[in-house]
């Protein structure tokens, strides 16, 4: 058997991210983690959203699509159902999977399909020029809350825990080592995973900085006796810590969407044949005489 | 075997007048069973070979509120509601009020004693009071008062009660017990006490025999479209429930599972469209169906799927607008909508079925087109069509053809490793080969922002030109390979007024245009079945020809009209025919505007 390495994920397109964007280590965690885990890049489907983060679909070697702004996760969904054989990853902003399209996050965790969705959260919209997201801490500046933001931020761990996924994790893009290892372990998981990734916007969010977060984080692998499957625990942490802790903070095995459906078959629907027996066509066409 | 006694009266057989085509409705409070009395009494009927159409008439509520279905019976192919009743079977006083006055002279009310029934002062038909409720509660349970009611339409009709055996057996033997014979027993009652009644008016709405008795289906649009899909190779359904595009999805979260797929109900319009798409791009078969309000949330998607060239198939089921509007009414008003809804230009298909043999066979194209073509494929109904019960022959399964154009999906010799495939190469048919994830030697990238031949973004003019064009060329030959863009019924050279339409107005239009031809006009009829691109060069010839062009559709703005002008011009010829009340068109509503703008002509001349 073939081992595949990092190159094979690697396409040659040079990103128009800032530099010093955290964007950068997100795609480079996702090329080795799929490199780790010895997958084929015709195998690895990439599902991306719209805003500087989406355009990561278009950087790594492997089946991808770009889609629009905040409908990743279903355009995944449906890729994973149409083939249940790929993997599938999805990605994008925080404006793109808590804001314009948080009724899929949710419903997608609620759905729990074996499929992963990485978010490169900035707590601003990088693309549309540095205005508020729902991820934007109480008070902060931009140009559409040049009075500072008045709305609570969303907490995406909690809220993951609470709407059923299987697999909440918590990076830190600088982190690249844990974020690889979360990445796959996010693959690994039967069920669908979500890593919440703070991936700094070096233009826009001068507050939520490198350094800032390299103060304000905790690792849950520091924290003594910290046990991922303790539903308890993870909440009371992550009250604990306002959220700002990473690695895996949560993970429940449980069947998957695709191991509940009955009558869905092994084989990928996409490559079934499509002809329908004429006994079957014959027997659904009596049923209306 | 069973015990009832068949006591069909024979003597009164031979009536001197016997009808030929013949209108019934039973109405009542929604959720009392006005659903099952009218599903078998057109069941039966059905089978006996006669050629049915059924339109119910129902509110959002669920439980109370009056619903009533109006099915006309007839000895040849009927695709319309009648302009009047012959028979109606009322459940309540609200029934005979909102319907009495479709009932001509020789009409009769059939309705439940028990709620004392009033036959208005300026009825013209008989009422009949037939004690339901009682002979069913004698019986052994109230509940079987809608076989009463059908055995007291039996003896007005002359129908055998014995006909009725078939259809009452599959349903109530699973039930068990003496079911089935109680529920005979009741519909010999109901046939006893009404032929008593009657007395000596009994044959004056005889239904003549059907004359070819072969099996034919009888079902709703929705149906059609749901057993089209599957046929075509439908695995995966992703929907939002709407009315009226829900029973889609009902039928085939009943039957995907059989062949390996399923249905998800998502969490709205805008996943269930995403997800199809997705599905399709991993090279399966999926579609979703709505209707407007679904329809206006998807067109973001719809736009996707144009751009990045993946396969959509779209059911509209239009329903009366704008925003909740008349959820359950009849309209077809979003004609302009699903030809120019989305935003930027983008190759799409717009495909109008008119009858529910249309709607199965043009679902199965929709797949295809969209696979050849590479594009979004709305297949438009109305809530008319998508709901109505019709008879149609049955579905062949010899014409049904599953083509999936230049789709790759085994592994690709590839010459240099990381090159990306050309999912956009740019071919003389503006069609590139498209290859599906997994397949080895394929990956290329897939994007919503202008692309290049390998899906990389690429905003170049000389590249924004090249794509643009490759992608709009896509359907240029479209309107003379599809097959039967326009249904014609053009028999004779001199047309004094040709009338166009789509979906469900056809069975209206058709019956208009055969009495305006007894009264010596010609009169000729076209119906559109492809409606984007538009056939123009095939339509043009008979307006070309006409004197007068009128055009019936449900809407209040004259959407086709406006299409068939800009067009094919004729401006100043072009009139319409509009209706937006929520009812669907009857014939007398075209026959009187045709012979209004010809009256009015001929006046003028
Ligand atoms: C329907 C729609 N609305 C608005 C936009 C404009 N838009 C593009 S990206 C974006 C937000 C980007 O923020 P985020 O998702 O956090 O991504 P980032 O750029 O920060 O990575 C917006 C509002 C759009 N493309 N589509
Ligand atoms: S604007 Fe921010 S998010 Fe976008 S590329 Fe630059 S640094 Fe990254
Ligand atoms: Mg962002």
């Amino acid at each position: 058997m073939s081992t595949s390495t990092i190159k094979d994920f690697r396409n040659g397109v040079k990103p128009n991210w800032c530099p010093g964007c955290g964007d950068f280590s997100v795609q480079a965690a996702i090329q080795r983690g799929a490199a780790n885990l010895n997958l084929s890049p015709e195998d690895l489907a990439v599902i991306s959203g719209i805003g500087c983060s989406g355009r990561i679909s278009g950087y790594i070697r492997s089946y991808g699509l770009h889609g629009i702004h905040g409908r990743a996760l279903p355009i995944a969904q449906g890729v994973k159902m149409g083939n249940r054989d790929l993997t599938v990853v999805a990605a994008g902003g925080d404006g793109d999977g808590f804001a314009i399209g948080i009724g899929h996050t949710i419903h997608a965790m609620r759905r729990n399909m074996d499929i992963t969705y990485i978010v490169m959260d900035n707590q601003i919209y990088g693309l549309t020029k540095g205005q508020t997201s729902p991820r934007s801490e109480d008070g902060f500046i931009t140009s559409s809350t040049p009075e500072g933001s008045i709305e609570k931020a969303l907490s995406p761990m909690e809220m993951a825990i609470t709407s059923g996924a299987s697999f909440v994790a918590q990076c830190f893009s600088a982190d690249i080592k844990e974020l690889t290892a979360t990445i796959e372990a996010g693959i690994q998981h039967k069920g669908f995973s979500i890593i919440n990734v703070y991936s700094p916007c070096v233009t826009y969010n001068k507050v939520n900085t490198y350094d800032w977060f390299k103060e304000n984080l905790t690792k849950l692998s520091d924290i003594d006796g910290y046990d991922a499957s303790n539903h308890e625990m993870a909440m009371n942490t992550l009250m604990k810590h306002n959220s700002l802790v990473t690695g895996i903070v949560y993970q429940e095995e449980k069947p998957s969407y695709q191991e509940l459906v009955k009558g869905y078959a092994e084989q990928p629907l996409a490559h079934m044949n499509l002809d329908l027996q004429p006994e079957l066509f014959r027997e659904l066409v009596n049923e209306f005489i | 075997m069973l015990t009832y006694m068949i006591l069909t009266v024979t003597v009164l057989k031979g009536a001197d007048f016997m009808k030929t085509d013949l209108s019934w409705k039973v109405g009542g409070q929604q959720g009392e069973g006005i659903e099952s009395t009218g599903e078998i009494f057109s069941k039966t009927l059905n089978r006996l070979g006669f050629y049915l159409y059924g339109y119910r008439h129902f509110s959002s509520r669920i439980k109370g509120g009056h619903t009533n279905n109006k099915i006309r019976v007839s000895t040849e192919k009927v695709q319309a509601v009648a302009d009047n009743l012959d028979i109606l079977l009322a459940f309540d006083q609200e029934t005979i009020d909102l319907n009495y006055h479709e009932l001509h002279e020789k009409g009769v009310i059939i309705a439940d004693t028990k709620f004392k029934p009033v036959k208005p002062e300026d009825s013209k038909a008989e009422l009949y009071p037939v004690p339901f409720t009682d002979i069913a509660s004698d019986l052994g349970t109230s509940l079987m008062k809608n076989m009463v009611a059908i055995g007291a339409t039996c003896a007005v009709m002359n129908l055998e009660v014995e006909d009725f055996s078939v259809v009452i057996e599959e349903i109530f033997n699973r039930k068990g017990g003496d079911m089935v014979q109680k529920n005979m027993k009741a519909i010999q009652e109901g046939y006893m006490y009404m032929q008593k009644s009657l007395g000596e008016k009994a044959s004056t709405l005889y239904l003549a025999k059907a004359e070819n008795t072969h099996k034919r289906m009888f079902l709703i649009g929705n149906d059609a479209i749901a057993l089209g899909a599957l046929t075509a190779g439908v695995r995966f359904m992703p929907a939002y429930p709407i009315t009226p595009a829900s029973d889609i999805m009902e039928y085939l979260i009943k039957k995907l599972p059989r062949v390996g797929g399923t249905v998800i109900q998502t969490e709205d319009e805008i996943a269930a469209v995403t997800m199809a798409i997705g599905s399709n791009y991993a090279g399966a078969r999926s579609f979703t169906a709505s209707s407007g309000p679904g329809l206006s949330l998807m067109m973001e998607a719809i736009g996707l799927s144009g751009m990045t060239e993946t396969p959509l198939v779209v059911v509209d089921t239009q329903r009366g607008g704008p925003s909740t509007g008349l959820p359950t009414k009849q309209e077809q008003s979003d004609l302009m909508a699903m030809i120019y809804g989305n935003h930027g230009e983008i190759p799409k298909v717009v495909i109008a079925p008119s009858t529910a043999d249309e709607a199965f066979y043009d679902t199965i194209e929709a797949f295809n087109i969209a696979d050849e073509y590479q594009c979004p494929v709305i297949l438009l109904t109305d809530l008319q069509l998508s709901l109505a019960k019709q008879t149609v022959e049955t579905f062949d399964f010899d014409k049904v053809h599953i083509r999936r154009g230049k789709l790759i999906t085994s592994d690709i010799e590839q010459t240099d490793e990381k090159d990306y495939f050309k999912r956009y190469e740019v071919t003389e048919d503006g069609v590139s080969p498209r290859v599906i994830p997994g397949v080895k030697g394929g990956i290329h990238h897939v994007t919503g922002v202008e692309h290049d031949e390998a899906g990389r973004p690429n905003e170049t003019a000389s590249n924004r030109k090249q794509q643009m064009d490759k992608r709009m060329r896509k359907l240029s030959n479209l309107t003379k390979r599809f097959p039967n863009p326009i249904t014609v019924n053009v028999p004779t050279t001199k047309t004094d007024l040709l009338l166009i339409g789509f979906n469900a107005t056809r069975g209206a239009i058709e019956e208009a245009v055969h009495r305006l031809r007894e009264d010596g006009l010609n009169v000729n009829h076209l119906q559109i079945r492809l409606i984007h691109p538009f056939p123009a060069a095939a339509i043009k010839p008979y307006i070309d020809g006409a004197d007068y062009v009128l055009v019936a559709e449900s809407n209040a703005t004259g959407q086709l009209a406006n299409i068939i002008k800009m067009n094919v011009g004729h401006v100043n010829k072009i009139q319409s025919i509009l209706k937006y009340d929520g009812d669907p068109f009857q014939p007398h509503h075209i026959y009187d505007a045709g012979k209004e703008l010809l009256e009015h002509v001929y006046i003028n001349n």
